[in-house]
């Protein structure tokens, strides 16, 4: 097949661009390990409590080392579940420190969620029968709205929680 | 031999069919349905900008998202769909011809089609289906709402066997010719539409209408959401290439330039096909249970359709220039300045070609391994898709009704409705600039995307995200205005224009084009490979997904509002 002198130097131009666009992508996920939460642990919907992170006292914040935290969080149509503070009331709030690590682990009893703490990278699909994880470092003091970002009802504008991040 | 491996050694301008009345009568049916749909889901976009920059809320208990649903199903299923095909038969039939047997086939689709439309359109407009478009498991819509959407579904595969035929039987007739170029290109993407639509259809027909209909107590959700992707990737693809068909094969004859090069624009499309389908996960980079080498996997042949996008840009701009030289329009830019931006079936296609360029390049974002975190779900995907599907496309098909419809019609554009078309095309733009505008830059601030409006408990970034959101509404209600020019555009072309010749504008090949390889027509091998790049992508995985599965998910019809 012909091809024009011009066309030839735009393609091979393309081309190249393409092969550094994937190079940088390979290389942040597999040399720096940058995957999209993928681990596929997998949990019965109908009765999440049997997994030890989800029973009710389990919810919400744990501190599980200096600077190393925790935080379980069961979703259902149209609630984050962050357990209760001391006088039984539900958190909505989690306050936690500067530079943590923080790992979040969540999973859905009914429908498809989402969990996003916006302004993060940290955004991840909740799928019913599935535990989403990700760990970050809460590096920038302020307010985060965590928003749920899947459509899961009447209700979704109506999920979210708020993560301060403390200097 | 070697006048053999071309189609035709001879240069020959293939002869083109009249479109008889009764074929017009066909054509026209796809796309009153087509226009009727954008009133509908466009009043529906406008309410829902409204209700979301906290200026109203609905009247009579109507939910917000139930509103969403009747804009996503309508517009992004249901308008698209009924003017491609009716767009391709009207192709088809210009450069192939259609029998009675065949056009009595094409109005058959139509019916299976539009019933389809009313059984979904029914359920979403009583409450029992606001699912969105995206109808995710488990959410459970009443079981005709799926039962429709299949439907229209098997109403396209009738279209498409239909088309096979119009090329087969052409072919016949003209053994040693090539196959028209447009009717080539309405057979690549009714394959990439067929091997695609098996994917939801095997998710409505064997997953969602069982279990709606309560044979199955469960359903595998990771299994119906790879399925949809499947679809749901290709999906964007079967909008774009009607847009890419006008471009390629009809905008060089407005313009008065040739076909750049016939043979580059069927490896162009050839290429779309293989890409457009094993590419699904890069929709499902944040979900829990796919391995993420196969999402890598799959991010990589997402890429590669930059290498048919830019051949396409190339061969666009190359006839551009080549056509404004010809004509004496010299200078580094002089063949641009005198395109002909005056008449409407250029501009509005044009400025659907300019919005592809930051369209193009958001795609490319969200489909990366890492920035998709970033933006996943979020306003930004919105922003990007009404730059795509609602601009680009749209601008290029709103190009194509300004001569489609009078032709059929025996009408003629006259000065004045062209002039009417360029303003409609710049409210578009500029509605649609502020209104994608302010989606883009709300996601990346985080704002999520298919949410009514809502404080968040009073933080500081919704309260930062309310001002984007009454932006949007300020973008909508101006593109409101150009659907309503719109719509009045097309009943006056429709019915009420002067009486009339317009022009069915096909472009030719330069007279010394070189000629087109015949590998180019060896359909075995294009859907061989398009099969072989499917199996890679998804067999692996899917067993994967298969193996390691919870327990399946009951259904939940109360969450969207359905006691
Ligand atoms: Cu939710």
């Amino acid at each position: 097949m012909h091809l024009h002198k011009y066309e030839k130097i735009w393609l091979i131009f393309g081309i190249g661009s393409l092969v550094l666009f994937l190079a940088v992508l390979g290389f942040g996920a597999f040399w720096k390990g940058t995957h999209p939460q993928s681990h596929g642990a997998t949990i019965d919907p109908q009765n999440i409590e049997a997994h030890e992170a989800f029973q009710p006292e389990n919810l919400g914040l744990t501190k599980v080392d200096d600077d190393k935290y925790i935080v379980n969080i069961a979703a259902s149509a149209f609630h984050y579940d962050l357990g209760v503070d001391e006088d039984g009331k539900p958190v909505k709030k989690l306050t936690i420190p500067k530079g943590s690590t923080v790992l979040f682990q969540i999973t859905t009893k009914d429908v498809v969620h989402g969990f996003n703490v916006s302004g993060t990278n940290v955004n991840m699909m909740v799928e019913p029968g599935y535990i989403s994880r990700m760990e970050t470092v809460m590096k920038k003091p302020g307010e985060y709205t965590v928003v749920c970002n899947e459509y899961c009802g009447v209700g979704h504008h109506l999920m979210y929680a708020t993560v301060e991040v403390t200097e | 031999m070697s006048i053999k491996k071309t189609m035709s050694a001879v240069h020959i301008i293939p002869k083109q069919f009249p479109i008889t009345k009764k074929e017009a009568r066909l054509y026209m049916a796809f796309i009153s349905v087509a226009f009727i749909s954008l009133f509908i889901g466009g009043l529906m976009g406008l309410l829902q900008t409204l209700v979301r920059s906290g200026t109203i809320t609905l009247p009579w208990g109507i939910d917000y998202y139930q509103v969403l649903t009747v804009h996503g199903v309508i517009l992004a299923l249901v308008l698209t769909t009924f003017f491609i095909i009716g767009f391709q038969f009207a192709l088809m039939g210009k450069t192939v011809g259609i029998s009675m047997k065949q056009r009595k086939a094409a109005w058959l689709s139509f019916w299976i089609m539009l019933i389809g439309t009313i059984m979904t359109a029914a359920m979403i407009l009583l409450g029992k289906a606001s699912v969105l478009y995206t109808f995710y498991a488990p959410l459970q819509a009443h079981p005709l709402f799926y039962i429709g959407l299949a439907l229209v579904i098997v109403g396209s595969w009738v279209a498409g066997i239909v088309n096979f035929r119009q090329v087969y039987v052409w072919k016949r007739a003209h053994p040693h010719e090539k196959s028209p170029l447009l009717a080539f290109m309405v057979t690549i993407n009714m394959i990439m539409w067929i091997i695609a639509s098996l994917g939801v259809a095997a998710a409505v027909l064997v997953q969602f209408i069982p279990w709606s209909l309560g044979y199955a107590e469960t359903i595998n959700v990771l299994v119906s959401r790879t399925l949809f992707w499947y679809f749901g990737h290709p999906l964007v693809y079967f909008w774009l290439l009607p847009a890419y068909m006008a471009w390629y094969a009809i905008i060089p004859k407005i313009i008065g330039g040739k076909i750049f090069s016939d043979s580059l624009a069927r490896l162009s499309f050839i290429l779309f096909l293989f890409f457009s389908i094993p590419v699904g996960f890069h929709h499902q980079l944040t979900e829990p249970g796919i391995d993420p080498v196969w999402k890598f996997i799959q991010v990589v042949l997402t890429f590669m359709v930059v290498i048919p996008t830019l051949m396409t840009a190339f061969s666009l701009f190359a006839t551009f220039e080549i056509t404004g030289r010809k004509k004496g329009f010299g200078g580094l830019f002089g063949w641009f300045r005198h395109l002909p931006w005056k008449d409407v079936r250029f501009l509005a296609p044009m400025l659907g070609m300019l919005a592809f360029i930051p369209g193009g390049a958001g795609g490319i974002i969200n489909a990366s391994h890492q920035m998709n975190a970033v933006v996943h779900n979020t306003m930004w995907v919105t922003g990007h898709f009404h730059l795509t599907v609602a601009t680009t496309v749209m601008l290029t098909f709103f190009g194509v009704s300004y001569w489609l419809i009078p032709h059929l019609t025996g009408r003629k554009l006259t000065p004045s409705i062209n002039k009417l078309g360029i303003i409609q095309s710049i409210i578009w733009i500029v509605g649609m600039a502020i209104m994608s505008g302010s989606m883009h830059i709300q996601g990346l601030l985080g704002g999520p995307r298919r949410s009514s409006y809502s404080e968040y408990g009073g933080t500081e970034q919704a309260a930062d995200w309310l001002g984007y959101q009454i932006a949007q509404a300020i973008g909508g209600t101006i593109l409101f205005i150009g659907i309503l020019l719109m719509v009045y555009i097309v009943i006056k072309l429709a019915f009420f224009a002067p009486t009339g010749k317009e022009a069915f504008p096909i472009a030719e090949e330069e007279a010394n084009a070189k000629p087109t390889p015949k590998f180019m027509e060896n359909w075995k091998l294009w859907i061989g490979i398009t099969v072989l790049l499917i199996l890679f992508a998804y067999t692996v995985p899917f067993i994967d997904i298969i193996q390691h599965s919870p327990p399946g998910s009951p259904p939940f019809d109360w969450p969207i509002g359905n006691q």
